[in-house]
This record gives structure tokens, sequence and C-alpha cells, in this order.
């Protein structure tokens, strides 16, 4: 089978440069979390350099569980209905201990939002998507130059107030300058071995099979998830749905195998047969096995080298708190990157994605161990509390909440933000203070997010906006939901809101030079 | 926010300490663990107060 190659290996005119050509950003990695922010840049104008070594989307369906968060980001980047589109919704999750149900949650959310709670999309149907978008934004003359096979070589070098950088193609290398380069290329993240930076965590002795299966089943479109199933015993199992009649397997192997041996086609086909019984056709589309990290870099901003998504840390999959964390990165940093890039904020700014997204790690890396140590206990007595867990959950409802098969990717509030303002609306809602990204809500006509425009903007609410802020204002009819999100108990309400969507600061009312020093703190420039 | 109780609160603790031991009657050590270990949860869940929990686990673990 040959791969059809999305974005070929072009040689570039910078490559017979005589000095090397200046990028004011360089992108590392050309996965969602590359795309997404240089997505983000092009829409805001920001001239930037994407960089991979491949030439084509990624193989197999890797990432496949995409949150709320992740598709309101997407929808500001232009892909989000194309995303919910193309994916498969879903709510249930069902939870079994042997052959019996236990358990079982639904996600479905509060109504008045645009996206759905979750959807399932092969990550190469993701990244087709962005670079679709990437070719429109480019036709409409974004300064976005995506290259395929130019390779992200050697130790960037501090030159002249630039990073001096070079490139590996099959042509030979070539050297470039840029003021910022961003590492968005993966758990294994070459850059950050150029740069000899620490990742510390845990690493989980245990190994996972996934197999990406075609197959014409009557399966519902839920999350099933077994501890413990007849037809791999003592270990855990996961079938979910993807788009394409493709469903993804995931069987939990244990630590002391034989990789090259369980990744064989046959023994892979008896053991997905046994699973999911004799009278079951399917075909198996991708194969991989798969050990799991849950650890982070200290910090993310290293000079003018900045890291995203697994490069700057890693989860265990159960949660999908990997690609959606990393997406939330993308969205945090862009408007920082751009703001720095035209002199708008200070350099210090980008500090505050460092503090902002070490702490959604953090949350991350905290969930996603836990269940990790549900699934796979690591020492005697924590199984046993673990299957008198999964024993009482069957008759009680009191045990349901200790059954842990994987906590759903949540965004950050990023409560402990140096960009914050006090809280000066202690009688609205909790989950619009300050820090918190906005909840979508229904207006009188469309989406509360949709009507975001990607800059700070202030939301005037039984309450005028001051003049003079130079900021769009925005003032919808209230509705019932934002009513409920926005206002509660208070009477009126004006929210200071980030390009990502974040609230910077709230009050009843506020004057022009409220707003102004809030706007001030927010890009950074107190830091 | 209720404090653990560390004074004696039952009226028949010698009933109670009978009924622990009756339990576990006839269990091989690891049938008692698991007992045990139901038997935590269930008492957690009613006590339900994360305070008290913590403050019986300090305890507990100083022996």
């Amino acid at each position: 089978m040959t791969t059809p190659e999305h974005y070929p290996y072009q040689r570039h005119r910078d490559q017979d440069a005589a000095r090397p050509p200046h990028h004011p950003v360089t992108i590392v990695g050309a996965g969602p979390v590359g795309l997404a922010l240089a997505l983000d840049l092009a829409q805001r104008g920001i001239p930037t350099l994407i960089l991979d070594d491949n030439t084509h989307v990624s193989t197999g369906s890797r990432a496949i569980c995409f949150a709320k968060r992740t598709l309101e980001i997407a929808d500001r980047l232009g892909v989000g209905e194309a995303l919910v589109e193309k994916g498969v919704q879903w709510n249930l999750g069902k939870v079994f201990s042997g052959a019996q149900k236990i358990y079982e949650f639904n996600l479905q959310t509060e109504a008045g939002h645009k996206n759905p709670a979750f959807i399932n999309l092969q990550q190469y149907h993701l990244e087709t998507e962005l670079i679709t978008r990437l070719r429109a934004l480019q036709a409409e003359g974004a300064p976005v130059d995506l290259r395929g096979g130019h390779r992200f070589a050697t130790r960037p070098e501090w030159v002249n107030n630039k990073l001096v950088c070079v490139i590996q193609t099959q042509d030979g290398p070539y050297a470039i300058t840029t003021d910022w380069l961003i590492a968005c290329d993966g758990a294994n993240s070459p850059v950050r071995h150029m740069l000899h930076q620490d990742f510390e965590g845990r690493v989980f002795e245990d190994n996972f099979l996934i197999a990406d299966v075609t197959m014409q089943a009557d399966f519902p479109t839920e999350r099933w998830f077994w501890f413990d199933p007849p037809f791999n015993p003592g270990q855990s199992a996961l079938l979910h749905k993807q788009p394409d009649g493709v469903w993804r397997i995931d069987l939990q192997l244990g630590w002391e195998i034989d990789r090259k041996a369980e990744q064989d086609p046959d023994r892979v086909r008896a053991r997905v047969a046994q699973m999911l019984g004799p009278d079951v056709d399917f075909e198996l589309e991708w194969v991989s096995i798969y050990t799991f990290q849950c650890r982070r870099m200290r910090s993310f901003r290293h000079g003018h080298v900045l890291f995203a998504g697994d490069a700057a840390h890693q989860v265990s999959p159960f949660g999908a708190r990997g690609a959606n964390s990393g997406l939330q990165d993308a969205d945090n940093l862009g408007w920082k990157l751009a703001s720095v890039v035209q002199g708008d904020a200070p350099e210090a700014l980008l500090d505050s994605y460092t503090a902002e997204r070490v702490q959604a790690a953090d949350e991350n890396i905290l969930n996603s161990t836990r269940s990790t140590d549900f699934i796979t206990p690591k020492s005697e007595m924590s199984r046993i509390f673990r299957d008198a867990v999964l024993d009482l959950a069957k008759e009680h409802a009191f045990a349901r909440p200790f059954v842990n098969s994987g906590r759903l990717s949540q965004p950050s509030t990023y409560d402990a933000s140096p960009l914050n303002t006090p809280d000066a609306l202690p009688t609205g809602p909790s989950q619009t203070r300050p820090g918190a990204p906005c909840p979508d809500a229904r207006l009188t006509d469309g989406y509360f997010l949709d009507s975001l425009e990607g800059d700070f903007c202030l939301l005037a609410l039984n309450t005028t906006a001051p003049e003079g802020t130079g900021l769009t204002i925005l003032s919808p009819e209230i509705t019932d939901d934002l009513r409920t999100r926005y206002l509660a108990e208070a009477a009126s309400a004006l929210y200071l809101i980030r390009p990502d969507q974040h609230i910077a600061a709230r009050w009843p009312s506020a004057t022009a030079e409220h707003v102004t020093q809030a706007l001030t703190r927010a890009k950074g420039h107190a830091l | 926010m209720s404090t653990l109780i560390t004074t004696p609160n039952l009226k028949n603790a010698d009933d109670i300490y009978a009924m622990l031991l009756a339990a576990h009657e006839d269990l091989s050590l690891e049938g008692s663990t698991a007992l045990n270990a139901r038997l935590v949860l269930l008492l957690v869940n009613h006590i339900g107060d994360a305070g008290v929990i913590e403050e019986a686990l300090e305890m507990a673990k100083q022996g």
C-alpha cells in the first residue's frame, strides 16, 4: 500500500539562499498540535513555517476521542463543523466486570452547547481537516508555509538574537533563522533531546494492544470498557466506534510479553475473534502495541523555544487527555505568541503559557495516573481494593463513582494564573470565574462562542460597557443559558474575555480604567 | 465539619466486636482481606466526610 502524500517534499528557495532566511515563528511537527497552532497564527497574520520530516498525515487511528472544548477550539480555527460532521457522536459509556455490566455513565452535557460532549474521529481525519483549512488560508494569502520532508536536524543555536536552525532534506541541509521555535514534535521530541531537557514522571509497566478493525456489526455507538473480561482474563479491554465502520479495540496485555509475537496479525486476529465472537467478520486495519508514561517537562518555555502537546507532557490514554490537552496548549499559546511577535505584549507573557499549561498538565497527569492505578493495580492491596469496588459496584450505586476506567478530558480553569484579575463578582457563577473557559450558551440567534472573534472582548449583561477601551463589546439579549452561566445571583456582569475564550476578569460593572488595568495584566505587562 | 470520634461511642462494644469476628470466621486470609476492603469502602461512604476519613487514616497509620 502506498501512502498518499498530503504535503510532499518540495525544494524551497530558502535552500538556495546565500544567507539563512528569517522566519518569525517556526513550528516543528505537523501533527494536530503543530497544525492547530499554525492555523491560529495564520488567522492572526503571523508568518509561520511548519517543518515535518514526514510527507503525510499519521497512520492508524491514534488519538480518537475529541472533547467538546477541542471542538470549540476547532470552531475558532474554522474546522469544528467539519469534524463534528465526520465524527461519531457518543454519550453513553458502559463498564463491565467479567461478563456483567456493572455501571454506565452518560456524558450528555446540559443543553445549550453547540458542540457534543465527545466525538470519535481518527487522528488522520483531524489532521486532514486541519491541512485542508491551512490550504484554504494559504489560498487567501495567509503567510503559512508547511514543508514536508524537511527535518529539523540539529540543536538550535542562539546567535545575534536569533535562533539558527539547520534543516535536513533529501537535497541536503540548509539553514534558517527564527525568533521563536515551537516544538510540537511528539512524545519522543527530538527538539527536547537536542536541548537536553528533563522529562520526569512515572513509567507504567504495562503493554496495550490497539487494533483498528473494520466490521459490519450492530454494537451500539457507546464506549465499552471491561475489567477482567472472559476474552482477556485478568486484564482490561476497550471497544469504541470510529467513522467509516472502523472500531478501536484496546486489549491490556501485561508487562512480561513478547511484543513482536503479540503483533503478529494471526495472533491479533485470534484475540479479536475471541472478543467479538465467532459470527463477526472483521478485517484488521492497523495494529500497534503501546506502553505509556505520565510525565512532563518542568517548564514548557526555554528561552525562545517552547514545547507543546506530547513533546511537553504525556499521559496514559485513559481519559482522552493527550491530544485534547495538546490542542488546548495550542489554543493557549497562539494568541500569546502572536501578541509578542506583533509587539503588543512583553515576552514575559509566554511565561504564563507555562504557568497555565503546567497546571493543566498536572491535572491531566493526576487524573490519568489514578485511572491507570485503578485499571492496573500496582500492589496486591491496591488490587484487593479495586476488586472490592468492582464487586460492590454490581449491586450498590455508592461504589460506582470509585470505578475508574478513565476520567474524560475537561478543560482546566486557570485559577492561579498571573493573568487573572481577582474576581469582583463573587455572586456570579463559579463556572465563569476568572481563569475559566467561557461555557457556550444559546443566544436568541446562534451560539455565544461563535460570536467571539478571537481577540480580547467585553461581554456586558445588564450593564453598559465603558467607552474608550478599544475592545469589541458584546451585549447579547440575555437568554436563559446566559443568565444561568454568566449571572446566577448577580444583577449585572461585565466580563473581560481573552482571545482563547478564557475569562480574564469580571465585575458587576466597571470603568474604562478597571478594564484597561485588567487588560494590561492579561497581556502580561504586570509579569 | 465534624471530627473523628475517639471516645467510646458504642453501647454494646462486645457484641459488635463479636460480629466482626463472626464475619471473618472460616474465611481464608485472602477472603478476609477482601471482606475488610469491602467493609472499609462501605463505611467510608457512610461517613462521607473527607476530613474525618483523613483523620481516621492518620490515626490508623500511627497504630
